[in-house]
């Protein structure tokens, strides 16, 4: 039987042709698809191995969550429940997806570290493998969402279309993040506790549980500053909130785009040092 | 057409959670261990190495424990980029390196063998063909069904060797763990192994036991301190049995 086949390994310590093999690296790995799909349901199935609601048990632990949540913050902040319940649903289910994103990030490549010392395999597999799992946890999460929608009967609009580019910025920005954040802590293990950290922190800053209404007017603009709020937005606003700020929109956009040009620059540079550090 | 090629390989391995400082007293001008432009402590894995390895040679690395057989192993499977110097291997490369590596213990070993497929890019059907032809070969009957986390280390060797080779290679990298077979095995891989090699491809082994580089390998090339102090035919660099 034949495979097909390899690109030849070709080395020259003096030319390292660093752009050239980042590039290869996401193409093939992008290629690789299949392989990253199948490892993704592999992990999510070890995680939940013996468990008779597997990843269900996240959308019951959700649910609990937002039910007992969403009559807490109603009560305290005076505000109308049907109009509170679909925004919490929707803001705490993308949170703990962008959370578990960024939180399992840290541990992408060194998880993979045996596979990585046997083979060239391109990192952009271990990257999306790890995007993938989270996404498809999260997807678990749908009947709570729509059960919450038809409870209060909030359906969102045409707007909802919106979720198709809301969703590509979201599945980006995880796969920079995932390619960044398994690269520096791979050389630096303390990166990961910082990470988790500073993701605590992030959560009473990013607007999931209130609403950024509730900020004084002149301090609003500031949210703009919070990649998470913005990001976020592209979701719930399509889901919740009639479209979502066009200015969150924007700058939605601008920190992608950076988020992209840091990764890409960090892989280029130090993909060939990642096998000497995991 | 397999081959290998190299000249004035050079690798050298940071350490980074060592402080250089509390080492850097202890190092000689001529250790292995040295400290590099960033300040960091790294040793030499692999010095200055030139050889060419072509279609058909059957090549032993021999050495002392951390002479860097298994790292130049690594390096020629394309994990390591080298520090300095060139290295080009053309052929399809199947590396026996680590027994459980790309293996997942709570799959069984048919979900491992369509893995390994995946791994190397098949399509569903080669997955398929390949999960049967793995089967025959590695002779695990009713095992293939079970999760790996259960197999003895035998008949994970079995399983690994058996992946390895149904693919193809045109380049087999080995460790040398594979010798854990037992006798009916062994003959089998070797049978394999012979043919493998008898179809213009290359065989690097790492190894110990001279008895199998005196009866499986052409060539062998001795390492010591991560440099080639001997390379030769067999019976030049180990000496008459």
């Amino acid at each position: 039987m034949q495979s097909p086949a390899a690109e030849a390994i070709r080395y020259d310590a003096a030319e390292p042709e660093r752009l050239r093999r980042a590039l290869a690296d996401l193409t093939l790995g992008f290629a690789r698809f299949r392989l990253a799909w199948a490892l993704a349901w592999l992990d999510i199935r070890n995680r939940y191995r013996g468990s008779v609601l597997g990843p269900f048990w996240l959308t019951l632990s959700t649910g609990a969550m937002v039910g007992g949540l969403g009559l807490l913050y109603a009560t305290l902040f005076r505000f109308d429940l049907r109009d509170y319940l679909p925004h919490l649903a929707v803001s705490l289910i993308m949170w703990n997806m962008m959370a578990a994103m960024v939180t399992e990030a840290t541990n992408s490549l060194i998880t993979s570290e045996a596979i990585i010392r046997q083979m060239p395999l391109p990192y952009t597999v271990h990257a999306l493998r790890c995007v993938l799992r989270n996404m498809i946890i999260a997807a678990h999460n749908v009947p709570l969402i729509l059960l919450v929608f038809l409870a209060t009967w909030r359906l969102p609009g045409a707007e909802v279309a919106l979720l198709a580019p809301g969703f590509a910025l979201i599945a980006l920005n995880a796969f920079a993040a995932t390619l960044l954040l398994g690269m520096l802590c791979a050389r630096f293990r303390d990166i990961g506790p910082i990470v988790a950290s500073v993701m605590q922190l992030a959560f009473f800053m990013t607007p999931v549980l209130w609403k950024p209404a509730l900020l004084p007017a002149a301090l609003q603009p500031l949210m703009l500053l919070n990649p998470f709020y913005c990001l976020m937005e592209t979701v719930r606003g399509p889901l919740a909130e009639g479209g979502g700020p066009w200015a969150a929109w924007a700058m939605a956009l601008v920190w992608t785009a950076a988020h992209l040009a840091i990764a890409f620059a960090f892989f280029v540079r130090f993909r060939g040092r990642v096998a000497y550090w995991v | 057409m397999a081959r290998i090629a190299a000249q004035g390989l050079t690798l050298e391995f940071p350490f980074y959670h060592l402080g250089a400082r509390s080492l850097k007293k202890r190092l000689l001008a001529k250790s292995r261990l040295h400290t590099d432009a960033g300040n960091r402590v790294v040793v030499t894995a692999l010095r200055d190495m030139s050889f060419t390895i072509n279609s058909g040679e059957r090549v032993a690395l021999v050495g002392t424990n951390g002479a860097g057989k298994t790292t130049l192993l690594r390096t020629l499977a394309g994990v390591y980029e080298p520090a300095a110097g060139r290295l080009s291997v053309e052929g399809r490369i199947g590396s026996l390196i680590d027994v459980m590596a790309g293996m997942d213990g709570d799959s069984t070993g048919r979900e491992n063998i369509v893995l390994r497929g995946l791994y190397r890019g098949l399509s569903d059907a080669q997955c398929d063909e390949l999960a049967e032809q793995v089967g025959v070969f590695s002779g695990l009957g009713d095992f293939l069904d079970v999760p790996i986390r259960t197999y003895s280390a035998g008949m994970g060797v079995r399983l690994a060797f058996a992946m390895a080779t149904a693919i193809q290679p045109e380049v087999l990298l080995m460790d040398e763990w594979f010798l854990a077979g037992d006798a009916d095995f062994l003959a089998r891989a070797e049978e394999r192994l012979t043919r493998l090699v008898g179809q213009a491809d290359i065989l690097v082994i790492a190894t110990h036991d001279m008895g199998v580089v005196r009866r499986w390998c052409t060539r062998a090339i001795r390492i010591d301190a991560g440099a080639i102090v001997a390379d030769g035919p067999v019976a030049e660099v180990l000496g008459p049995a």
